[in-house]
């Protein structure tokens, strides 16, 4: 008699836990983020004054300090919280949807066929841009499309649905041999053009313009609001596709648009700043150190977090070995790796 | 008998067809492409039997059978054309290993700036037995390189961006001449200050704060790959477009010179020094005229 109003109780207090923690860790996050984009632009190699910034009476294509802050900072202090962002929350689709905690947005090969794309471009140096997008990100973000849609047709050729198992090992298959490929094409290249295709695989963020940014940025978001469905349905995918099933959960529907708006994101971000490593694996896992495992927490706070991190890093690849670039993936890496494994020991 | 080929061999050396000790090489194979070009322009080029894959100087140089690079040497293919001397890189350890143990005589390539190009011919020349004209090369080379010098000398010295990589159609992963090698040196011969003088490398990825930064006066890129359209070399200029405070745009001195001689530090390294020069000093007399002088973007 008693046992429903103590369970509905129990649910209550349990969702009123979630929406707390949700509210400390996005809150968190989000100033964190919110920290980083407003106090990146201001450090730099160069000391830039901000009254000179924003002073109108001069013009811009003579205002030095301008030029700085909106050319050469502010554009990669955007990109690196959209990919950031991207990387991080696509870390976390992926892990729930393949079930495996090793997963990253590079797992199925999206960054491999965005590789393969990018090399192609370069040793054949097919220089067509469109409407201001350089080829190597036209390049890139068709590589992907191409792997995200083999993978994809592997995966439900033999049944309906999507086997988590199979994506797995379609997906590692597919990243050893377009690597192979990427191999062939390197051995068969001028050494400029390997040295560049293994640049880009280290990541990039200065894009030295807008256009980009304005053409990954709504990509992004379509992924972003397709995530919004998702994180009540992955909390329930990590029990196993049945037991989803047994609570009302359309799997099929669920894990396709989980599969299709976390490649979104992955593609998307990859075109814009290169494969950068680590994000998409490390910040989920960050978060979930701090938050525990309910998607609806850790979803968005990896995207808060995400783009917060990547903006850090690559604060330290415009200034660290100034005049020279670091490239942002080598950061991510040797600031993340040491960083996660302290907290990995202390925290349990 | 003995006596007869002891009078032969003590005529041939007299001759200097027979350098005292070894006879000069006769089946040169070279894996650096500067190498290659220098054996041709010192008169040793029949001589050569095998080039690197790198290697499209001349008609002559393309006609012969490729045996690898740097990181590819096709040993077995280098040992079947039973070569007397092979021009190896220095840092080809494996390769220098096997050919020694296969006893086959090696040329030692070093790459760095300007004063190593001379020493590289100089010493070249010794080991193939053409030393008075590889003399005669590096001698006229180095006239050359001070007529330039001289040429431009006096003149205000713009400071200057040396690019020779970027992403088509972006202004993403930019490598400039840093503060070492030969380019820098023949950027600075030719009558510039390289705006990444000081950081002691041969190749800097820029980052744009610090191209607004320095500000260059002077913008030259290098393109050596693929032949441009002047649509594409149009297109390629204009890129620059979006860093508007930078004095090279505004005073319209992004310049785009087409040619493999910016890459291979060979013979060629003077009619590439006065590209630059001129590029850097239209009004300059800029010495001696080639005999092709290439065009000017």
């Amino acid at each position: 008699m008693a046992g429903a109003p103590a369970g509905s109780e129990a649910r209550l207090s349990a969702l009123v836990s979630v929406r707390r923690r949700q509210i400390v860790a996005l809150g968190l996050g989000g100033s964190a983020l919110a920290t980083a984009v407003l106090l990146a632009p201001l450090v730099g190699s160069t000391s830039i004054s901000l009254g000179r910034v924003f002073d109108s009476t001069v013009p811009f294509a003579d205002n030095l300090d301008a030029q700085i802050f909106f050319i050469a900072r502010l554009p990669r202090v955007l990109s690196a919280s959209l990919v950031g962002a991207a990387l991080a929350a696509s870390g976390v689709v992926f892990q729930a949807l393949l079930r495996n905690p090793l997963a990253d947005p590079f797992t199925l090969g999206i960054s491999s066929g965005a590789a393969l794309g990018v090399i192609l471009t370069l040793t054949f140096g097919l220089s067509l841009g469109l409407a201001g997008v350089p080829a190597v990100s036209m390049a890139s973000f068709a590589g992907s499309a191409g792997a995200v849609a083999i993978v994809y047709s592997l995966a439900t050729v033999r049944r309906r649905g999507l086997s988590s198992n199979v994506l797995l090992l379609a997906g590692v298959t597919l990243n050893a041999f377009f690597s192979a490929l990427i191999l062939f094409v390197q051995y068969l290249s001028d050494f400029a053009e390997t040295f560049r295709t293994v640049r880009w695989l280290m990541g990039n963020l200065d894009v030295a313009s807008y256009t980009p940014i304005v053409v990954a940025a709504p990509l992004v978001g379509l992924a972003f609001f397709a995530f919004a469905w998702l994180p009540r349905a992955l909390n329930l995918l990590t029990f196993g596709a049945e037991s989803a099933a047994t609570r009302g959960i359309d799997v099929l529907r669920i894990e396709r648009l989980a599969f299709f708006s976390a490649s979104l994101a992955t593609g998307a971000s990859v075109a814009l700043g290169g494969p950068v490593g680590f994000v998409g694996i490390i910040v989920p896992h960050f978060v979930r150190l701090l938050a525990g495992t309910d998607h609806r927490v850790v979803l968005p706070a990896s995207a808060l977090v995400g783009g917060a991190f990547l903006i850090i890093c690559d604060l330290g690849a415009r200034t660290l070995l100034a005049p020279q670039e670091l490239p942002v993936g080598i950061i991510t890496a040797v600031l993340g790796g040491p960083f996660f494994l302290w907290l990995l020991v202390t925290k349990r | 008998m003995i006596r007869r080929l002891g009078v032969i061999t003590a005529t041939l050396v007299a001759l200097g067809v027979v350098a005292t000790g070894d006879r000069p090489p006769r089946r040169i194979v070279s894996l650096v492409p500067a190498a290659t070009e220098m054996l041709f322009a010192m008169g040793a080029g029949p001589r050569v039997i095998a080039v690197s894959s790198f290697d499209e100087a001349s008609p002559a140089v393309r006609a012969l059978p490729k045996v690898g690079a740097l990181f590819d040497p096709d040993l077995e293919r280098i040992l079947s054309l039973r070569p007397d001397l092979v021009v190896v890189y220095a840092t080809q350890n494996d390769l220098r290993q096997q050919l020694s143990s296969a006893r086959v005589p090696m040329f030692e390539y070093r790459h760095g700036g300007l004063k190593e190009v001379f020493r590289t011919m100089r010493a070249l020349g010794t080991s193939v037995g053409s030393r008075a004209e590889a003399e005669r090369l590096a001698g006229d080379l180095e006239r050359r390189l001070e007529e330039i010098k001289r040429g431009v000398g006096g003149r205000r010295r713009p400071k200057t961006l040396l690019v020779f990589g970027r992403e088509p159609l972006s202004l993403r992963n930019i490598y400039a001449s840093g503060g070492v090698g030969f380019l820098h040196d023949m950027l600075e011969l030719a009558g510039a200050t390289n705006i990444f003088a000081d950081v002691k490398r041969e190749s800097v990825q820029a980052t744009t704060e610090t191209i607004l930064a320095r500000a260059p006066e002077v913008i030259i890129e290098l393109r050596y790959a693929a032949p441009l359209t002047a649509q594409q070399i149009a297109a390629e200029r204009a890129t620059w477009d979006a860093l508007a405070s930078l004095p090279a745009v505004r005073q319209r001195r992004v310049h785009l010179l087409v040619g493999n001689e910016f890459v291979v530090p060979g013979p060629r390294i003077a009619d590439a020094t006065l590209r630059l020069a001129r590029t850097l000093h239209p009004k300059a007399a800029g010495g001696r005229s080639n005999r092709n002088a290439p065009p000017f973007n």
